[in-house]
Order: C-alpha cells, then sequence, then structure tokens
C-alpha cells in the first residue's frame, strides 16, 4: 500500500508544473484573442459613437436603445426564428442519418466520411454553389421548367427559405456528428431488453434510444443554434438586403456604416439570446424535465 | 426417470429440430428439446456451443431457421419478444442507465399498460422479493449500485410483470464467489416459491449442478445429455459431458473376452480391465470408459484386491485440496491418473504416497461409465 501512495504522491507534485505549462498556450491564447476582444467589444457598446467611426469617452445607453427600434427587431425577431427553424431541420433531418449511420457496420466510417467531405470546400464556396442552384435560371428552375412542373421560374433565391436551406445545409454535419457519437455509444442489449421488456419499437426508441442520445442531440443543437444565430454569410448572399439577420447587421456596422458601438451592442444582444437559451436548457434539465419531454 | 422437483409433466417449452446459423456458422443444430413447467432447466456448455443462442430463441431475440419453437404450446417462431410469455435477465444486467430503480422495475409494466397505483405496489413487492430495501433503493440510479445490487433490480424487473418463463443468461458471471452462492440458493428458492419456469444459461458446471431440476449438456451446437444433475454427473452418456461436468478419467481398449457378466478390455500397452459386459460387448468391440477420480483408489503393487482392476504406475505429484487429496500416477503407457482421496487429515492420518513410489491405480469393474461414440 505504501508504494504506490509514495509513487501517487510524487506524480501529484510534480506534474503541477507540467500541467501549468502545457495549459499555458492554450490559456494566453484565449485570454489574448477572445477576453480581451469581448471586453473592448462590450465597452464600445456603451461608448459614444466618435465622428470618423471610433469612439470617444463617456458611457451611454444610447446603441441598445437604438436596437430597440421595430427595424431592428424585426431582425432580431427574423435571426432568433430562423436559427430555431433551422436547429429543428438539422435535428429532423440529421437524426436519422446519424442513427441509420451508426448502425451501418462496416460502412460507418465512408458513411461519416461523405458527412464530413462537404467541411473540406470553403463556406463561401458552398454558399455560392447555392445561388447557382436557387436562382431563376438555375438547377432547381431548369428541372421544374424542363418537367413542366411550372410554366414560369420560381423566385427561390433571396427568400427566407433560400436563407434557411443555406443554414440547414451547412450546419447539418455538426448535428448529425454528435448524435451519431451518442448513438454509437448506445449498448443494443438494452434495446433487447426494453423488447423482452414489452417495449415495442415505438416505445424503445421514445423511452430509452431518444434520452440515450439526448447528450448528442443537446451538443448537436448547441452547434447548430448558436452559429446559425450569428450568420452573416448566408444571409447576405441568399437572403440579400430583405432578409438580413443580425449578423449580417453587425458586418455591416463594422464595416461599411463605421459604427463599431452598434455594431458591438448588436453583438452583445445576440450572445444575451444564446445566453437565455443555454440557461433555459440547464433549467429544464435541473428539473429532470429534458427526458420528460423527450 | 426420477425427478427431483415438484413440478408438474406439463411441457412450457419445447424445441423441434430447432436450426440457427449465422452466415456459415451453425449455432444451434436441430435441438430438440422439453422443459416442464416450473422446473428449474440449466444450458450447460462451455463457450461458443450455442446455449446463449437457444436462450435467445426462446425469448424470441433470434429466429429459427428451421425447426419449431413452442412456448405454452403455441408455435413462437417469427413472434416478437414482447408477444412472448418470457422475461429475460442479461449477463451484464442490462440495466436502463437514464432510470432510477423504480423506474427501471417498473418499465415492463408500464409497457403493459398497467394503472399507476398498482405498478407502484408491484414494484415494491418485487424490490422486496429479491431483498432491496424499496425505501433505500428506489430512487438510486443503475450507476450507484454495487454489482450484486444491480443483478438483484435486474431479476425485479423481469421477475415484476410475472412471466411464464424467466429466460437468465449466466446472470451470476460477473459477481464474487461468495455472494454467488448465496444468490444461487436465492434464484433456486424464487424459481419454488413463485412457480415460474427458469430457464439458466451458464458455463459453470457446479452451478447448474447446484440450482438445476434439469441440465442440458451442449456440445457444438447440439445436446449431448439432458437429464438431473446426479445423472449427468454419474450416469454421462458421452466423453465431452464426463469431462465438461466433473474431472474425469479415460481408459481405451479392445474387448477380447466376456465371462461372468464382465467384459475383459485390452489396452493399446498390454495392460487389461474388466467392464461391466451390456448387450453388444462382444470380442473385438473398441471401447471407451470414464471414471471419476473418487471412484478410484491407490494401492501398492501386491496388495491390490482380486476384485479390482489394476494399472500399475508411478506416483508423480500429491496435491491438497483441503476435502480432497489428489494423488496423480502416470501409467506404463505415459497417461496421467487422477485418483480423489477423501481427506482424512493430513496432519494425523496423511495419505501414504509420495512421489516415485510404485503404486497400482485401482477401481471396481462396475465403477466406471462406458461411453458412447460421439
Amino acid at each position: 500500500m505504501s508504494r504506490p501512495r509514495a509513487l501517487l504522491a510524487g506524480l501529484n507534485r510534480r506534474p503541477r508544473l507540467v500541467v501549468a505549462s502545457l495549459l499555458a498556450p492554450g490559456t494566453l491564447w484565449l485570454v489574448v484573442f477572445f477576453f480581451v476582444p469581448i471586453a473592448v467589444v462590450l465597452a464600445y457598446s456603451f461608448m459614444p459613437r466618435g465622428v470618423y467611426g471610433g469612439v470617444t469617452g463617456g458611457t451611454t445607453l444610447e446603441h441598445y436603445r437604438r436596437f430597440m427600434d421595430p427595424l431592428y427587431l424585426t431582425v432580431l425577431r427574423r435571426t432568433v426564428v430562423l436559427a430555431v427553424a433551422c436547429t429543428g431541420l438539422c435535428l429532423l433531418a440529421g437524426y436519422p442519418v446519424a442513427y441509420v449511420i451508426a448502425r451501418a457496420g462496416r460502412w460507418k466510417n465512408l458513411l461519416l466520411f461523405l458527412i464530413v467531405m462537404p467541411l473540406w470546400t470553403s463556406f463561401l464556396v458552398r454558399t455560392y454553389a447555392m445561388i447557382f442552384l436557387l436562382r431563376d435560371t438555375g438547377f432547381v428552375n431548369t428541372v421544374l421548367l424542363a418537367l413542366g412542373l411550372v410554366r414560369e421560374p420560381l423566385t427561390l433565391l433571396y427568400t427566407p427559405g433560400a436563407v434557411l436551406a443555406g443554414l440547414v445545409y451547412g450546419y447539418l454535419p455538426l448535428m448529425v456528428l454528435p448524435i451519431y457519437v451518442s448513438l454509437e455509444k448506445l449498448d443494443p442489449t438494452l434495446l433487447e431488453a426494453a423488447e423482452v421488456l414489452g417495449a415495442r419499437p415505438a416505445a424503445r426508441f421514445w423511452r430509452i434510444t431518444v434520452p440515450l442520445s439526448m447528450p448528442g442531440i443537446v451538443a448537436g443543437a448547441m452547434l447548430v443554434f448558436i452559429p446559425a444565430l450569428g450568420a452573416f454569410l448566408t444571409p447576405d448572399l441568399l437572403g440579400g438586403a430583405k432578409q438580413m439577420m443580425v449578423g449580417t447587421l453587425v458586418q455591416n456596422q463594422f464595416g461599411a456604416a463605421r459604427d463599431w458601438p452598434f455594431g458591438s451592442a448588436a453583438s452583445f444582444v445576440l450572445m444575451a439570446v444564446v445566453l437565455v437559451a443555454v440557461l433555459a436548457y440547464l433549467r429544464l434539465r435541473d428539473r429532470g424535465s429534458v427526458e420528460a419531454l423527450a | 426417470m426420477t425427478d427431483s422437483g415438484p413440478q408438474s409433466t406439463e411441457t412450457v417449452v419445447q424445441l423441434s429440430r430447432v436450426t440457427k446459423r449465422f452466415g456459415a456458422v451453425t449455432a444451434v443444430d436441430a435441438v430438440t428439446l422439453g422443459i416442464r413447467r416450473g422446473e428449474f432447466f440449466s444450458l450447460l456448455g462451455p463457450s461458443g456451443c450455442g446455449k446463449t443462442t437457444t436462450l435467445r430463441l426462446l425469448a424470441g431475440l433470434e429466429e429459427p431457421d428451421e425447426g419449431d419453437v413452442r412456448l405454452l404450446g403455441a408455435v413462437v417462431n417469427r413472434r416478437r419478444p414482447y408477444e412472448r410469455p418470457v422475461a429475460m435477465v442479461f449477463q451484464n444486467y442490462a440495466l436502463f442507465p437514464h432510470l432510477d430503480v423504480r423506474r427501471n422495475v417498473a418499465f415492463g409494466l408500464e409497457q403493459r399498460r398497467v394503472p399507476s397505483a398498482e405498478i407502484a405496489t408491484r414494484v415494491r413487492r418485487a424490490l422486496e422479493l429479491v431483498r432491496l430495501d424499496p425505501d433505500v433503493y428506489a430512487r438510486r440510479m443503475p450507476s450507484q449500485l454495487s454489482g450484486g445490487q444491480r443483478q438483484r433490480v435486474a431479476l425485479a424487473r423481469a421477475l415484476v410483470i410475472e412471466p411464464a418463463i424467466l429466460l437468465l443468461d449466466e446472470p451470476l458471471g460477473a459477481i464474487d464467489l461468495k455472494l454467488r452462492k448465496e444468490m444461487q440458493l436465492e434464484l433456486k428458492a424464487l424459481n419454488r416459491q413463485l412457480g415460474i419456469t427458469f430457464v439458466y444459461v451458464t458455463h459453470d458446471q457446479e452451478e447448474a449442478l447446484t440450482m438445476s431440476d434439469r441440465i442440458a449438456v451442449m456440445d457444438r451446437a447440439r445436446i449431448a445429455q439432458v437429464g438431473t444433475p446426479a445423472q449427468v454427473y454419474e450416469d454421462p452418456r458421452t466423453a465431452f459431458v464426463a469431462d465438461f461436468i466433473g474431472e474425469c478419467n479415460f481408459f481405451a481398449g479392445t474387448v477380447t473376452a466376456r465371462e461372468n457378466g464382465l467384459a475383459t478390455v485390452e489396452a493399446p500397452g498390454g495392460a487389461t480391465f474388466r467392464i461391466p459386459a451390456a448387450d453388444g460387448l462382444g470380442p473385438g468391440r473398441a471401447v471407451r470408459i470414464a471414471v471419476r477420480p473418487e471412484w478410484h483408489d491407490v494401492w501398492r503393487p501386491a496388495e491390490v484386491p482380486a476384485a479390482e482392476n489394476a494399472l500399475p504406475g508411478a506416483v508423480r505429484d500429491v496435491v491438497y485440496l483441503g476435502e480432497t487429496v489428489h494423488v496423480i500416477v502416470r501409467l506404463a503407457d505415459g497417461a496421467d491418473v487422477r485418483v480423489a482421496l477423501r481427506n482424512e487429515g493430513q496432519l494425523i492420518k496423511p495419505v501414504p504416497w509420495h512421489p516415485g513410489d510404485a503404486v497400482a491405480v485401482g477401481w471396481l469393474p462396475e465403477d466406471c461409465q462406458v461411453l458412447e461414440e460421439e
């Protein structure tokens, strides 16, 4: 007994330095390139706008007040609705895919490879490809016209639907992968046990499979919802000016409009929405109703 | 055939020439088997012999390729597990990790749409039956339980639905020896008390002998022998059964003569021994016999009683095992024979044999089992 204990005690002291030196680069990186900029943005959002685009001294709530304008609230509402819809559609489309891959035996790796492959191409290029598919003379309309299903091209591009399609397309792999991981870990004996105890296929799915893959569902939903909420490229390219999302707004304020304090305030409103969503989830989980929801 | 248990003669499980293949491998090969109501029936065999597949065929987790599976008289070949009158206890317990003990046990009742007030009382009763205090354990998660406690929950979860047949797949495999012995007796008591038919899969021959009313010994996808523990131990039909259940010494040779109800067998090395002369054991017939270590005795070569068979050899080793002392004798032909002598106290009356002693291994002609060809 004494030998292993002595060994462990030695291990405890020495690696403290090792652990610290291993953690240092990452910590430093986060502090310099994440916490500092966030602090700067937070500070900017409370400072009056300077004449040439910067900020001047003093504090003001003017930018947050300005965001409460119905014009911007519409943008915020659209952003939340699109992000929620995108997360829901990714879940609906992604869960069956993850389920099939988790049970695909030797095809597993190939299928996972196919899921990840789109991520090899630039997101910008893939979004442009969506334009070619959806525009009036694009692939979708060409096929519909050729089949005689429509007489004149449908307006697909620059609609909320186009933005949603682009978001779902872009973030679907981020939903599939974590759900796949949790389904892969699921012990098939549990489903057999449920079946012998009288559970039909639907009961097995809702009572065993879904609750046990909940960690994957939550991780996937977070991975999709958060970037979808902050998306600026997709609404900009596929939605145009009429389908502006908060992300596009922020981009405009920091870019063309040179109104950094207002852009900062808009960023923080977005972060607040994410925070509220996460807190709501934690509340649900602590009350144990996540499983009940399933 | 005599039965040791109080079970009726009604057959509740009937397999008729059931075959199950996985690709090129035949896991269960034309197995025919009947299990009676209330019986504690064990499927015993080494890993890969097909015992677990046989159990899964009863559960409905596998479908037979050929033959019929009947439960309570009805053919159930294609019926799903939830349409069968069975419950099952799995080797790794298979408790639902996201549900507490109470909800694990309630699962089967909820599936059967039992009213929730009745569920509560039946869950309590089931936990008490397996000796888990509901007030202490009902709210615990499976991860907060020891292996033995998980086993009890798994058992309660299966028993609570009051199945006609309870299937158990090596349920005590992962439990330490002392607790395992205790659980063996408890399972046996539950079988008697509840009148449920138990079908028990194990590779542990001692476990099977302890608990079973009858045992089916399986070997390479087939049933080698079915019988009471005494029958499979004392009257093994094949070398496999003799060897798998308990220890055994084997002797082979050719019948050279028969007289006075005994047949004389000549072993390849020239030594001879006598066996009971059953029908068909005429001169020229090749035979193989099994002798249990405790049926043997060790003699000084000159002192062997005339009535006993004796094969000369030398003591190779003496092994102290507590209840018994094993003397391992190497015969002239190089084979080792294990002889179990009852330990009458090594400190006061030690076994008089030492490595190197020239001895004869003896046994009475009737104390042997003539084996069938496999």
